[in-house]
């Protein structure tokens, strides 16, 4: 395997995680518009979860699937290659974005058609794909809503499930007035921010790009290997006519996406629907299997896209970051997500799960990449919610190992070995000057006697690293005595075993 | 039955009145506690920040320092977790570094014997009634990984709601964490200082005299927070409400 990663061209110079945050914890309509948008979904999944007397069984039923699917992933690639091809659908192999990119832009381009129409795909925002589309004179409509707001509006998803939670109404009223106009047709005049007022204007917008586009481009929620069935989740029913109108269906989907069975699909068409959006079943649920003479795409293509996943899978530790089903759940539930808000993340793939896949996918040597590990106070809420048990916690502690110590990882395919990251130069001697005093119960006595003679003294406010700490909280007061010194003194006070 | 406290290195430097209210209260109910003077600290901070291999001598030590008593106690939540979940982890990946059995072998022995204070009070000792007073109203924040790694689940409530004199209101957005995180409270100071914001004014929304949580380290923020924005709610151990009677009572 070879070449370098795409990164989605719209995030390429991002600045570190803590720098990207600092904006949006201090923007309080970005604040509000999260806080209400995370915690109305964090409740409704929580009842919709709780409906279901064997969530626990169907957790640990996805994680097996995922997990026997990934260690078998060769074999099953195999055999969905074959199934595609045998219901009359071609398969490509994209070791990296701009391979799936070049693919993709070929075969809109042997259409002979310049615009196509895009159900939404994480896929596709991963690699930039519309960007490179347009590089070749090939223009991509987004038809999910909120993908339709991010694009009007030439902004970039904050959300998986949905990209554009970052706005409220009264911003999207806007962008439609002023922006719809220069993508085809206009907002209706009078538009107010009415939620169905804004549906209808949307619903009127794209009508005529279903009807006029001869091209749809797709990822996929899963596929299925023995019948080389793919699978679309969604809930606006701009998939269905994505993948039913056009002459040619493209899809771009992960490799991670197979499941063996059908069967198989029944866990996953439980906890998806709940986990994204607290419904008990997904509203347009679209499955295709290769072409059907008189009855949708003449022409189907499926590119299978690696970029990084094979990487990531040789990694003991890292690999659960592909049992990811993209339901967005960890997100609502982040703390941290909620504040930081999703751009600061640098990735089509923010919050917890974002954090964990990004510095995979990518590697870690980019100033986000190598800060999205440390984006988490390890409060574990992600793990809980998540419907295929990936522990988030976990991944991100080892992804901080391999930021600070280095050491081996797969790249494009090869063992390398990382060596430690620039900026980590004061952390480590502080972690070992840590440890060196820890295992010396000696010196550790000493350090907490100085700290105790010189109480009085500490300021208020700390100098150079530790103003992080005290510009919004004061220190703890420095006890007169340690414990130690209490209990050796006193023999333990009255209640001493000593 | 021989019982240690493992206070932890925060306690012990900066909050020793929670370390003698924990020998106070076991001596209530008739456990005598040893402190043994070789322990240090067991490693978390190191661990969580990506230097595992920093964390390992650590680990050790404590497995050597407490290997002989029957039950180690701890009044931290987090401390606790580290030791029952992330040792055995810390040693499963020493043997996939090839680096053999030898660690998980020397941390096995404490890992099952480690006890935070609430969970040694209701499931070894089995009292929920601790004969303490404390005439406050309370609010109570389960601390992330005591609610989510160890399941500590109602035991601290339960407790509490024994306490004679002591009224337990419930914290808004209690389960959301306060934003310590350990060193996440610097690497990423906005965002943790926001959360504890939050966690502030929802403790000062419930009108409460005291937050009341079972690690101190978080309380540090949290505590930190509430005086930089003076608040009328103070922080106080669980330890210390639980040592409290009416002949001594903890302030």
């Amino acid at each position: 395997m070879s070449g370098s990663r795409t990164s989605g061209s719209t995030f390429v110079g991002m600045p570190a995680f803590p720098e990207a945050a600092h904006n949006a914890v201090n923007n309080p309509t970005l604040r509000g518009n999260l806080r209400h948008a995370t915690h109305t979904i964090r409740a409704k999944r929580a009842d919709a979860v709780a409906e279901l007397s064997d969530w626990a069984e169907l957790r640990e039923a996805g994680k097996q699937i995922k997990d026997h699917t990934l260690r078998h992933l060769d074999r099953y690639l195999v055999e969905l290659e074959a199934s595609v091809t045998t219901a009359g659908g071609t398969v490509h192999w994209a070791a990296d974005g701009d391979e799936a990119n070049r693919i993709v832009a070929r075969l809109v381009q042997e259409t002979g058609e310049s615009e196509v129409v895009k159900v939404k795909s994480m896929a596709t925002q991963e690699i930039g794909l519309n960007e490179a589309l347009e590089a070749v004179g090939v223009r991509a409509y987004e038809t999910d809503l909120a993908e339709l707001i991010v694009q009007l509006g030439k902004d970039r998803p904050s959300h998986i499930l949905v990209p554009a939670i970052h706005r409220n109404r009264g911003e999207i009223r806007d962008i439609f007035r002023s922006e719809m106009g220069a993508w085809g047709r206009p907002a209706p005049e009078g538009l107010t921010d009415a939620p169905t007022e804004l549906a209808e204007a949307a619903r009127l917008h794209l009508r005529e790009k279903f009807l006029r586009a001869k091209v749809g481009i797709s990822g996929a929620n899963f596929m299925v290997a023995e019948t080389g069935t793919l699978v679309v989740v969604e809930s606006e029913g701009n998939g269905r006519m994505c993948l039913t109108l056009p002459e040619t269906l493209i899809s771009v989907v992960g490799i991670e996406k197979i499941v063996p069975t059908w069967r198989d699909l029944e866990v996953f068409l439980q906890t998806l629907p709940r986990s994204s959006t607290a419904e008990r079943m997904n509203p347009y649920t679209s499955m295709w299997t290769g072409t059907t003479d008189g009855d949708g795409p003449r022409a189907f293509h499926l590119v299978l896209l690696d970029n990084g996943r094979s990487d990531t899978l040789a990694d003991e530790v890292g690999r659960q970051a592909l049992r990811c089903i993209r339901c967005s759940a960890c997100l609502n539930v982040c703390p941290v997500y909620e504040r930081a808000g999703g751009h600061a993340y640098g990735s089509v793939y923010p919050g917890p799960i974002g954090a964990i896949l990004s510095p995979q996918l990518r590697g870690t040597g980019s100033a986000v990449d190598a800060s999205l590990p440390y984006a988490s106070s390890l409060c574990g809420a992600c793990y809980d919610v998540c419907p295929v048990a990936i522990d988030i916690p976990e991944v991100l502690v080892h992804l901080r190992e391999r930021v600070v110590q280095g050491g081996p990882v797969t790249r494009d395919g090869s063992k390398v070995v990382l060596r430690p990251a620039k900026g980590h130069g004061a952390e480590r001697v502080a972690m070992r000057a840590a440890r060196w005093a820890f295992s010396r119960p000696g010196a550790l006595r000493a350090g907490q006697r100085v700290a105790s003679r010189t109480r009085r003294l500490h300021p208020r406010s700390l100098p150079g690293p530790g103003r992080a700490w005290s510009a919004t909280r004061d220190l703890p007061p420095v006890p007169a005595e340690s414990f130690r010194d209490w209990w050796q003194r006193t023999k333990g006070g009255e209640g001493g075993a000593q | 039955m021989r019982v240690a406290l493992f206070l932890t290195c925060v306690n012990d430097t900066l909050y020793p009145d929670t370390g003698r209210a924990v020998v106070r209260l076991l001596a209530r109910l008739g456990v005598e506690v040893d402190f043994p003077m070789a322990q240090t600290c067991c490693g978390q901070a190191h661990y969580n920040t990506g230097y595992r291999h920093e964390a390992e001598p650590l680990a050790r030590r404590f497995a050597d320092v407490f290997r002989e008593y029957e039950a180690i106690v701890t009044p931290s939540a987090s401390c606790a977790a580290m030791v029952r979940e992330l040792y055995p982890r810390m040693g499963e990946r020493a043997r996939a570094e090839g680096r053999g059995g030898g660690l998980s072998a020397a941390l096995a022995p404490v890992i099952p014997k480690t006890y935070e204070l609430t969970e040694f009070l209701v499931d070894v000792l089995g009292v929920t009634d601790v004969g303490a007073s404390y005439p406050h109203t309370v609010t109570y924040h389960p601390t992330c990984h005591g609610l989510r790694v160890l399941g500590l689940g109602d035991r601290p409530r339960r407790l509490l709601q024994a306490v004679r004199g002591l009224e337990l209101v419930e914290l808004p957005g209690a389960e959301e964490c306060c934003g310590f995180g350990g060193t996440f409270a610097l690497k990423n100071a906005d965002v943790s200082a926001a959360m504890g914001a939050d966690k502030v004014h929802h403790a000062e929304s419930t009108g409460a005299e005291v937050l009341c949580a079972a690690d101190n380290s978080c309380l540090m923020h949290i505590g930190g927070t509430m005086t930089r924005l003076a608040t009328a709610v103070r922080p106080v151990h669980i330890a210390e409400i639980l040592a409290s009677t009416e002949e001594d009572p903890t302030v």
